[in-house]
């Protein structure tokens, strides 16, 4: 308590001078002597921020991000079983905390809006004085507080963001994302979507509007028209509209045979389970079942929706049921803690923590600019995905992406998807300049 | 010499009231600091809003008008601001100028279409345009607002003053004010001056014959009509006024942190102004700032509380009243700081209707009267 103390007081005085001469806190070029924001110095501790969705729409997937997070440091702090510490290559941790340092946190809620989400995010660093912080669940979230990481020199480990923006046209020098993309997922789905429903059909698209919704819609769009498909009709929902029915009725007499809901959370097990109450999955249009396929999934929604998913396709970055030795050694450590297995939310967000606390045990020290540089073009494997890389260009991890369905008859409440593929990393990689966007500096 | 002193403090003058109020609002980083709220963010948000819940009260509290949609002006506010510095400059000047303007324009507009009810039908107007907006920011507005995301500063965003004088820098730019940085405590301060001269003027106009006239149709409007003077310029000016403050406001928000989302316009904003300014007390000068204190900290501070903070807080009682306590206070902490606010707002609106200046002012009376008797009783003795 006494050392949150010292440091507002020093933070004081050198506002104090701020006023006075040219500001020199929180400002570019304040990195005299490598000092950088919340710079541990002596201390003992560092923090890291968890800024997830804990009410909202999304709030289930924060739930088990949450959960993730509290799992890697203890594990960062050498208590529990150790988890992926024991699969992952090549490794630097001890064990020990992060250079000797032991690992404390501090939470906050995004309720999955930019402006609420940037206020946590800026009392986690102005107040709490994190070093990094992570989390995630909504692009839009995830693209807001990126940019202040950038501002403020914190570097941002994002947790579940899919939107391509987010390592495309909103790329920050300070955020890495180690979950897969929207482009990614059209380009897997692609050749199972051909194999299964063959290459012509009508695609009419339910999309959340925001960020991720329009580059989900635009990279399945380019997929499915790639396969000769055509597109009805391309429809905006709002996020956390609860109702939508008003969106699901005229899909009957578009003359679509397939309907594409671009949405996540609560939305999509609201707008799937409507689809489905409607009759749409029983009728039959130009000769053709009606399908639906929800691009972006994850065993979080499978559980709400329940039956409705059955044989329903789409992709995820990461299942519990993956058979590698990081994904066994992984379910085993969040099992025994909680009892149930983890989300592909939990994965990827207790996988950004390691791979941070790697990069500054490599680094070996905290300044930001250096531990960036550790983990642009890093490649490690061990952590559930295969040989994965995180892309200098753009700070996007390359790994293979599964696609999955839904479980007909489901062996365990948890036990609800199939995986249908495996598609090799190669498969989904593309050109990092496609997107545009620049990273912007390592020092500001 | 100190008699003479009191003597000016009683008579508040104008210049005495501003200057207290100025060292209150400048000192906020020492004072603020026991209570843990003493960083760059929330500090920002005391004044910035202080200055939303004193424009709000230049029409509910002097008017009696309950508008359900000022929000809208701050969201309003927030989209001219970093539109001026995408396409103009990153000085904060013109962006809160043009904030300010394009605010009092659609307060302008709003205003004469909802003032010509009064009462419920007022509020409802009002809380409708408001949806509209709302709503508006999330559909056909996508280009203006960008949406779900947030309107954002790009790397290549025209600038045209900036990019004019010379070449844009690396990365991306961020607000100052003629070299000075809007974030962190500099920020705070920029906002601090702001939001003193917004009391100043609203003071001004409390104190001034139009205020007077405010309250007059507070009072009775019916009576205000029958004398004769039309009371419907006076009504949309005090609107159009508060739209500005807040349209100011929101302007700010935008100066210390350079991003405009449609959600500060959802109805929720403008319920929490409207909450603002009845805890502390409708119609007073300092009351709605009281408000936007109470709920500004709640909000950041209460809402981080989690049970591992209440077990270090009660560890001085045995294991089990630690136990008792904790599972007592932590619902209403954390995610549940709504309930203690929800709380509050009962127990202030039963027994002080006035809001906390009203408690002020009662505790003030008692300590006058018995020092009234205590004289009386001085001079009996003698």
């Amino acid at each position: 308590m006494s050392e949150k103390h010292e440091i507002t007081r020093r933070q004081f005085t050198k506002a104090g001078l701020a006023v006075a001469a040219m500001p020199m806190f929180y400002t570019k070029g304040a990195w005299a002597a490598k000092d950088f924001a919340n710079n541990p110095g002596n201390s003992s501790k560092i923090t890291l921020g968890f800024n997830v969705p804990q009410t909202g729409a999304y709030a289930d997937e924060g739930a088990d991000e949450l959960r993730a997070f509290k799992l890697a440091v203890k594990h960062l702090n050498g208590e529990g079983d150790g988890g992926l510490m024991n699969t992952m290559k090549p490794m630097n941790l001890k064990g020990n905390g992060v250079l000797g340092k032991k690992v404390t946190y501090v939470t906050g809620d995004t309720q999955t809006k930019s402006d609420a989400a940037r206020a946590s995010a800026k009392r986690m660093i102005e107040k709490d004085g994190v070093i990094m912080f992570s989390g995630g669940s909504s692009s839009g979230v995830a693209i807001a507080v990126q940019g202040l990481a950038q501002e403020l020199g914190v570097l941002f480990m994002a947790g579940l963001t899919h939107s391509n923006d987010t390592t495309g046209k909103d790329k920050r020098r300070y955020g890495f994302r180690h979950f897969f993309n929207a482009k990614m997922s059209g380009s897997a789905l692609g050749p199972v979507l051909k194999e299964e429903m063959g290459t012509n059909r009508k695609a009419y698209h339910l999309t959340a509007d925001y960020t991720w919704g329009w580059t989900q819609e635009q990279s399945i769009q380019e997929t499915t028209e790639g396969l000769g498909w055509s597109t009805t009709a391309k429809v905006r929902t709002p996020v956390g509209a609860g109702d939508f029915s008003q969106f699901i009725t005229p899909i009957l007499n578009s003359g679509a045979d397939t309907l594409i809901l671009n949405h996540y959370g609560k939305d999509m097990i609201n707008s799937l389970t409507q689809a489905v109450q409607f009759g749409l999955r029983d009728k039959q249009v130009n000769g053709k079942n009606f399908e639906i396929i929800v691009p972006l999934y994850s065993r979080l929604m499978a559980q709400g929706a329940g039956k409705n998913l059955e044989g329903i396709l789409g992709t995820a970055n990461w299942d519990w049921q993956l058979q590698d030795e990081g994904s066994k050694a992984f379910v085993k450590s969040f099992g025994t803690e909680y009892g149930f297995p983890p989300s592909m939310a939990a994965q990827t967000c207790y996988v950004q923590t390691l791979l941070y606390a790697n990069a500054c045990e490599n680094a070996g020290t905290f300044y930001p600019p250096e531990v960036i540089r550790e983990l642009e073009g890093f490649k490690f494997d061990g952590m559930g995905n295969g040989a994965t890389e995180y892309r200098a260009e753009d700070h996007q991890c390359f790994k293979d992406v599964l696609v999955v369905r839904g479980k007909s008859n489901p062996s365990s409440q948890y036990d609800l998807l199939d995986i249908v593929k495996e598609v090799p990393r190669a498969d989904v990689e593309y050109d990092a300049s496609i997107f545009g966007g620049e990273l912007g500096p390592y020092e500001v | 010499m100190m008699k003479q002193l009191m003597n000016l403090l009683k008579k508040q003058s104008d210049l005495t009231t501003i200057l207290m109020f100025a060292a209150g609002v400048l000192t906020m980083p020492i004072w603020l600091d026991p209570i843990g709220a003493n960083y760059p963010d929330l500090l920002q948000k005391f004044v910035i809003f202080g200055i939303f819940a004193v424009g709000y009260n230049i029409l509910f509290g002097l008017t009696g008008y309950l508008s359900f949609g000022h929000a809208v002006f701050l969201g309003v506010g927030s989209y001219a601001a970093v539109w001026s510095f995408k396409l103009l400059t990153m000085n904060v000047l013109p962006a809160i100028l043009f904030a300010t303007l394009i605010s009092g324009l659609i307060a302008a507009a709003i205003g004469f279409v909802s003032m010509r009810r009064s009462g419920i039908y007022f509020s409802i107007l009002t809380l409708a345009f408001a949806q509209m907006f709302y709503n508006l920011a999330y559909s056909v507005l996508i280009p203006i607002t960008n949406g779900e995301t947030g309107l954002q500063l790009r790397m290549h965003d025209p600038r045209i003053i900036d990019n004019y004088f010379s070449d844009p820098l690396p990365g991306l730019p961020s607000t100052d004010f003629f070299g000075m940085s809007m974030n962190g405590y500099s920020g705070f301060y920029f906002c601090a001056v702001v939001l003193i001269l917004a009391f100043y003027i609203a003071m001004k106009i409390f104190r001034s014959p139009f205020g007077m006239k405010l309250k007059a149709i507070k009072s009775n409007q019916h009576r205000m009509r029958y004398t004769g003077s039309d009371t419907r310029p006076y009504l949309i000016t005090a609107f159009i006024i508060s739209g500005m403050f807040a349209g100011l406001a929101g302007a700010l928000l935008a100066v210390t942190d350079p991003l405009a989302g449609a959600e500060r316009m959802q109805w929720t904003a403008s319920g929490e102004v409207i909450l603002m300014t009845i805890l502390g007390g409708v119609g007073t000068l300092y009351g709605p700032l009281l408000g936007v204190g109470i709920i500004k900290y709640l909000e950041n501070i209460f809402s981080t509380i989690n049970e591992s903070v209440l077990q270090q807080f009660f560890s001085f009682l045995p294991q089990w009243g630690e136990n008792i306590m904790v599972s007592v206070v932590s619902p209403f902490v954390g995610e549940g700081w709504h309930l203690t606010l929800g709380v509050l707002f009962m127990i202030i609106i039963i027994f002080l209707p006035g809001g906390l200046m009203e408690g002020f002012s009662r505790i003030q009376k008692r300590y006058r009267k018995a020092k009234i008797k205590d004289n009386q009783s001085d001079s009996t003795k003698e």
